[in-house]
């Protein structure tokens, strides 16, 4: 197998197993948020605003880290710097 | 399929070369300053408004409240900073219903530049409240063993900024054209209205976290705080001259 077709591979399967590994902490850390947010506004609904933005911005930050994930899925679909340079050496060729 | 509007390039010499980033920038630029503009050209004091000035007044009430429910203490001298963060992320992603049209903010050059302005700017308020002696005693807090994580806690929150931004709008674009080659007709119009909503939690987490880095750089107390002290206060008065 030359470079070229194990860096392919090599990058296909990184980025399919970075995001599917990557979404499992942040979905089951998303879900305990939501959960313990329902249950106090069941306690104290007058403070209903104050919770719902918390929960928003506590929610987002979590997302993020999904969002690592994705970003480095993406570069090493898209604009992957190994498979950019030996396309360019085999079109240099 | 790009990933940014970084690779959309009209016009290139040597270095410089003018993207689809900085003509789209430039552009929301123009649009909210002359908007504003001309919605504050005749500004009415009294009940009789027109709606432009309502809309403008309660977008900046808003923020205005939001920075001191924070715990700033003076509101209107963050206002400038952190509302033109929170104006520009929010427009940049609502102008996604213009057709032909790619937030800035996908490109990590634009985020980057908005969470290095931040990164400058909460020592600036930090030692313009507290005196350059105080603020760098702050980084000794709670130990001075604390000091090189407190250095690198600042870099990796301004890094935290701009790939989380960055991340999201990318990704909003990103599965939007990527459903286009798939389902064209309606699902990526409900993917589009939640890169919308995913658009404006992001402009207000980034203006959040901004206010809550400036709220921990100067002193900002809180309101429990300041209610013991006003309880202290009183009680002292009470056994004054008049007693």
């Amino acid at each position: 197998m030359d470079s070229m077709t194990l860096i392919a591979i090599a990058s296909i399967v990184a980025s399919g197993l970075t995001i599917a590994l990557g979404s499992i902490g942040p979905a089951l850390g998303e879900g305990r948020a939501v959960a313990t947010a329902l249950s106090s506004l069941a306690q104290q609904p007058d403070a209903a605003t104050t919770i719902t933005r918390t929960l928003f911005v506590g929610l987002a930050m979590i997302e993020s880290i999904a969002i690592y994930c994705f970003v480095v899925s993406m570069i090493l679909i898209f604009a992957n710097p190994f498979w950019n340079h030996v396309i360019a050496q085999a079109a240099g060729k | 399929m790009h990933l940014s509007p970084d690779s959309i390039i009209f016009w290139q010499s040597g270095l410089f070369k003018l993207n689809a980033t900085i003509a789209l920038t430039w552009g929301l630029m123009l649009v909210l300053a002359a908007g504003s503009k001309l919605v504050t050209r005749k500004l009415s004091m009294g009940l009789q408004r027109s709606r432009w000035q309502n809309l403008l007044e309660i977008v900046v009430t808003a923020i205005e409240r939001q920075i001191a429910e924070v715990g700033l203490r003076e509101p209107r001298k963050y206002l400038g900073f952190l509302g033109s963060l929170f104006l520009f992320v929010a427009a940049a992603s609502l102008f996604t219903i213009v057709p032909g049209y790619e937030p800035p903010t996908g490109s990590l050059s634009t985020t980057a530049a908005l969470a290095i302005c931040v990164f400058v700017a909460v020592p600036l308020y930090g030692i313009a409240d507290r005196g350059l002696g105080g603020y760098l005693r702050e980084y000794l807090k709670p130990t001075f063993i604390m000091l090189p994580f407190n250095i690198i806690s600042e870099l990796s929150r301004t890094l935290a900024l701009a790939v989380r931004l960055f991340g999201n709008m990318m990704s909003g674009t990103m599965i939007l054209a990527i459903l286009l080659t798939i389902t064209p007709f309606i699902f990526p119009i409900a993917m589009s209205a939640l890169g919308l909503l995913t658009g404006m939690v992001q402009a207000y987490i980034f203006f959040i976290l901004a206010t809550v880095y400036i709220a921990a750089a100067t002193r900002a107390r809180s309101a429990a705080a300041e209610g013991k002290a006003d309880s202290g206060r009183k009680a002292g008065r009470g056994t004054g001259p008049g007693q």
